[in-house]
C-alpha cells in the first residue's frame, strides 16, 4: 500500500507543469471538461483502509488519462455529482471526488 | 448427451460488470429453465439455468452477481469471486467462464476481462449489446480483440431472438477443446490471480488502452439520448418532483388496477368454498378446510394482483436504469439521516418484502451502513402489510374522490401510511447513525447506466420469480399458521349450553383475554389481540387471523358479509386507526427476524429490532388511538 502511494507521488513529481495547474475533481462545475492526471486520497477523510478509495476510483475508470465531463449535480448543496468518464457515467460525492487530480482539457 | 471428456453437463458461469446485460443474456440462453437457490452459508441468490447447445449437449449455466472487480467489496461480489476461484466447498471451479462485456463501454468492461483472464480458466468473451454499439457507429474488430486477449470473442445481442446463436456455437467449440484437454489428462492452468494493487489496476487500464488501439476500428459517437433524459430526470428540483410523483403513481396504480383480478380471485375462492360446503359432511375436517385453509391462504392470495403490480413497477424501474438515478437524487437527502444512497435499493425492495430488502443490503460495503439499513428495512411498508391496510381502508375509509376528483381517498390514506413508515425509518436511521453507528460515511461510487427499454421477457421472468416466492410463502408458512390458528381458535370446544361465541372458550380466546388488558389502552379488543398472536409469523396473517376469528365467532348473516363489513360494524374508527398505526411499526414477522439473524450472524440485532419496533408500535398506536378519540369526541 505504501509502495503505491510513493509511486503515485513520483508520478506527480515527474509532471511538475501539470501539477501546477492541477485542480481537484470536486471543484468541477457543470459542463467542465477535464483529464485525470492522478489520484491523491491523502486529504480525504474516509472509512476505508488507506489505498482502497484509490483502487475503487481506478476500477470505476478514473485513471490517469481518462477524460471527464461534469454532467449533473445533486440537491441540496450541488452534491453528489454525475460525471461522464470516457464512455460511461458515474455518480460520486464531492468529498471523494477531491481525491482525483484533473487538468482542463485543451 | 454430454461432451466428450465430461461425465456430467459442464458448468458455465456468467461474469460481468453490473448493467452489462448479463441477466438478459442469461434469460436468452436459458429461457424459463431457471431455478433460484441460495449459496450454502451465505444468503446470496444462486441463479442456475440449463440449455442445450446446438450440437445437442446439455449445459448448466450460473448467473453470478455483477461486479467491477474480483476484489469483492460486498457479500454479493464475494460470491462471484469465491465461485470463480472455486472456494465454495460444494461448488467446484466452473468449467468455462463466459465473461459478458457491454460493447458500448468496452474500456471499463475489458478491465474485468483482463483480471478474469488471470484465473487461467477457459474463457469466452461475449460482446453484448452489439446492436447499440453498431447504432453508435462503433466498429469493434472481434478477431483482433480475440487475438489480443487470447480468448474467443463473440458478439451477442441478448434481446434479439438470434442474438445468442454465435455464443451457443462458441460454447460447443470451447467445450470440445476443454473436453479434449481433460480427456488427455490435461490439468486446468494454475490460478494466477491475486488481489490487484492500485499499480496493477493502472497496468490493466494501460493494457486495455493498448488493446483498444488495435481492436477498436472506430470509437463512434456515444448516444446522447441518456444525457438528454438525465437533464430532466436528474434535475435537482424537477428530478425529485418526478421521483415523488412516480412513487405516488405506483401506489395509485396498486389500488386501481388490482380491483378486477382481485374480484376474480375472490369469486373463485367463494365458489371453491361453496363446493366444499355442499360436498362434505359436517365435522372438524370441513371446518378446517373452509375456515382454516381456504380462509387463511385465500385472504392472502387475493392480494397477489396488488403485489404483482408493485413488483412490476420495481422491476421496470430496475431494468430501465432509473433505480440508480433515484439513488443519486436521494443520496444527499438520505445522507442527511446518515444513510447511503445505495440503501435506497434495499429499502425500495423492502416495499415488496423486508426479506429480499435485507438481503439486498449486501451491496452496501460498510457494516455500520448495512446494519442501519437492515434495522430500518422493516419500517418500509412491505406488501404483506398491504392486505391489512387494504382491509381496514375498505372497511373504514369511504371510497370517494377528493381534491377535485383527482385523488381517491383510499389511495391518499395508503400514501400517508407509506409516508409514515418512511419518515419513521428516516428518524430511526438518524438516531442510529448519531449513537450506535458513528463514523465517516463510506463513499458513493455508482455507475449510472444508459437508459434502456425494459424487455417484456426479462420483466416477466423477474415478475414470475417474485410471484413464485410469494406464493410459496403463502402456501407453506401461512398454510401452517392457518392450521395452527384454526386449532387454537377451535379447541377446546365450547361446553354444551355455552352462551358466548365458541372462540371465547378456545386456547386463542384464553391467550387473547390474558393479553387484552395490556393492549386495551391502545383500543384493541380481544379479537384483535387473538389475531395478533398468529400474526407474529407474518404480517399478512393478521387478515387471515381476523377472518378466522370473526368467521368462527359470528353466526348467521355476519358470516355472509365480507370481513371488512364485519370490521366496520364491530370496530370504532379510533380502533381501526390505532391498528393501522400498530401495523406501520409492528415487528410481526418471524421471517424478517430470522433473516436478520442470518445476515448479521447474531441474535443481538434481531432482538434489538424486535424490541424497538414493539415499543414504536405500542407508542404509535397509543398516540393514534388517544388522539383520534379526542378529536372524534367519543
Amino acid at each position: 500500500m505504501s509502495k503505491d502511494r510513493s509511486t503515485n507521488a513520483a508520478r506527480l513529481v515527474r509532471a511538475p507543469t501539470q501539477r501546477l495547474s492541477a485542480q481537484r475533481l470536486s471543484t468541477l462545475g457543470r459542463g467542465e471538461q477535464v483529464t485525470v492526471i492522478g489520484i491523491d486520497e491523502t486529504d480525504v477523510a474516509s472509512s476505508l483502509p488507506p489505498g482502497e478509495l484509490e483502487r475503487r476510483l481506478i476500477e470505476m475508470g478514473l485513471v490517469e488519462g481518462a477524460s471527464v465531463v461534469a454532467m449533473h449535480e445533486g440537491f441540496p448543496g450541488r452534491d453528489p455529482i454525475a460525471i461522464r468518464v470516457n464512455d460511461h457515467k458515474i455518480a460520486l460525492r464531492r468529498a471523494e471526488a477531491h481525491a482525483v487530480l484533473v487538468v482542463p482539457r485543451a | 448427451m454430454t461432451f466428450a471428456g465430461f461425465a456430467e453437463p459442464p458448468r458455465l458461469v456468467l461474469v460481468g460488470n453490473p448493467n452489462c446485460g448479463k441477466t438478459a443474456l442469461f434469460n436468452a440462453l436459458t429461457g424459463s429453465r431457471q431455478k433460484v437457490a441460495n449459496y450454502p452459508g451465505v444468503t446470496v441468490e444462486r441463479k442456475e439455468g440449463q440449455f442445450v447447445s446446438p450440437l445437442g449437449h446439455r449445459v448448466r449455466l450460473i448467473d453470478l452477481p455483477g461486479t467491477y472487480s474480483l476484489r469483492a467489496r460486498s457479500p454479493d461480489e464475494e460470491v462471484t469471486r469465491d465461485v470463480v476461484l472455486g472456494r465454495f466447498v460444494h461448488e467446484a471451479r466452473p468449467d468455462v467462464i463466459v465473461c459478458v462485456a457491454d460493447a458500448t463501454n468496452l474500456r471499463l468492461n475489458l478491465r474485468l476481462v483482463l483480471e478474469l483472464r488471470k484465473l487461467g480458466q477457459p474463457m469466452i468473451l461475449a460482446l453484448n449489446m452489439m446492436d447499440m454499439a453498431d447504432k453508435q457507429g462503433r466498429s469493434i474488430d472481434a478477431a483482433a480483440l480475440s487475438a489480443e486477449l487470447g480468448m474467443p470473442v463473440v458478439p451477442t445481442v441478448a434481446i434479439r431472438r438470434d442474438g445468442v446463436a454465435g455464443l451457443l456455437e462458441q460454447i460447443d467449440r470451447t467445450m470440445a477443446v476443454v473436453g479434449a484437454v481433460a480427456g488427455n489428462g490435461g490439468r486446468p492452468a494454475p490460478c494466477g490471480w491475486s488481489e490487484p494493487t492500485s499499480h496493477d489496476l493502472r497496468g490493466y487500464h494501460q493494457n486495455v488502452e493498448a488493446i483498444l488501439a488495435v481492436a477498436m476500428r472506430n470509437a463512434g459517437r456515444p448516444s446522447e439520448v441518456t444525457h438528454r433524459i438525465d437533464h430532466v430526470l436528474l434535475h435537482p428540483a424537477l428530478g425529485l418532483a418526478i421521483l415523488l410523483s412516480l412513487l405516488f403513481l405506483v401506489f395509485q396504480a396498486v389500488f386501481a388496477w388490482a380491483e378486477a383480478p382481485k374480484n376474480l380471485i375472490d369469486a373463485g375462492l367463494g365458489a371453491l368454498k361453496d363446493l366444499i360446503v355442499m360436498g362434505m359432511a359436517e365435522g372438524p375436517l370441513k371446518s378446517l378446510i373452509t375456515d382454516g385453509v381456504i380462509a387463511g391462504v385465500g385472504s392472502v392470495v387475493i392480494f397477489l394482483p396488488q403485489i404483482l403490480i408493485l413488483f412490476f413497477f420495481i422491476q421496470v424501474l430496475e431494468d430501465s436504469g432509473y433505480m440508480a438515478r433515484a439513488a443519486f437524487l436521494l443520496d444527499r437527502l438520505m445522507g442527511g439521516v446518515g444513510l447511503h444512497g445505495r440503501a435506497f435499493i434495499p429499502l425500495l425492495s423492502s416495499f415488496a418484502c423486508a426479506v429480499p430488502g435485507i438481503m439486498a443490503s449486501r451491496t452496501i460495503e460498510s457494516r455500520a451502513d448495512r446494519l442501519a439499513t437492515i434495522m430500518i428495512a422493516p419500517l418500509m411498508t412491505c406488501s404483506a402489510r398491504l392486505p391489512v391496510y387494504a382491509l381496514l381502508i375498505a372497511a373504514f375509509v369511504p371510497d370517494r374522490m377528493v381534491a377535485g376528483g383527482w385523488i381517491s381517498l383510499p389511495g391518499l390514506v395508503m400514501f400517508i401510511l407509506y409516508a409514515a413508515g418512511i419518515s419513521s425509518a428516516l428518524i430511526v436511521a438518524f438516531v442510529l447513525k448519531r449513537t450506535v453507528f458513528k463514523g465517516e460515511r463510506p463513499p458513493l461510487l455508482m455507475e449510472l447506466p444508459a437508459y434502456r427499454w425494459p424487455r417484456p421477457r426479462d420483466v416477466v421472468l423477474g415478475l414470475f420469480e417474485r410471484a413464485r416466492t410469494f406464493l410459496v410463502r403463502a402456501g407453506t408458512i401461512i398454510f401452517a399458521i392457518g392450521v395452527v390458528l384454526w386449532f387454537l381458535a377451535s379447541f377446546p370446544v365450547a361446553p354444551d349450553g355455552a352462551t358466548g361465541p365458541a372462540i371465547n372458550y378456545s386456547l386463542a380466546g384464553i391467550f387473547g383475554h390474558w393479553l387484552a388488558p395490556i393492549l386495551a389502552p391502545i383500543g384493541f379488543g380481544w379479537q384483535i389481540t387473538i389475531a395478533l398472536i398468529p400474526a407474529m409469523a407474518a404480517r399478512e396473517v393478521l387478515v387471515a387471523a381476523l377472518g378466522t376469528v370473526y368467521a368462527l365467532s359470528e353466526t348467521g348473516d355476519a358470516l355472509q358479509t365480507s370481513l371488512s363489513g364485519v370490521l366496520a360494524t364491530n370496530w370504532s374508527l379510533p380502533t381501526a386507526l390505532s391498528l393501522l398505526a400498530w401495523v406501520v411499526f409492528a415487528p410481526q414477522c418471524v421471517s424478517t427476524l430470522s433473516v436478520v439473524k442470518r445476515e448479521t450472524n447474531s441474535w443481538f440485532w434481531p432482538a434489538v429490532m424486535f424490541t424497538y419496533l414493539t415499543i414504536l408500535a405500542y407508542a404509535g398506536a397509543f398516540v393514534t388511538y388517544r388522539l383520534s378519540l379526542f378529536l372524534l369526541g367519543s
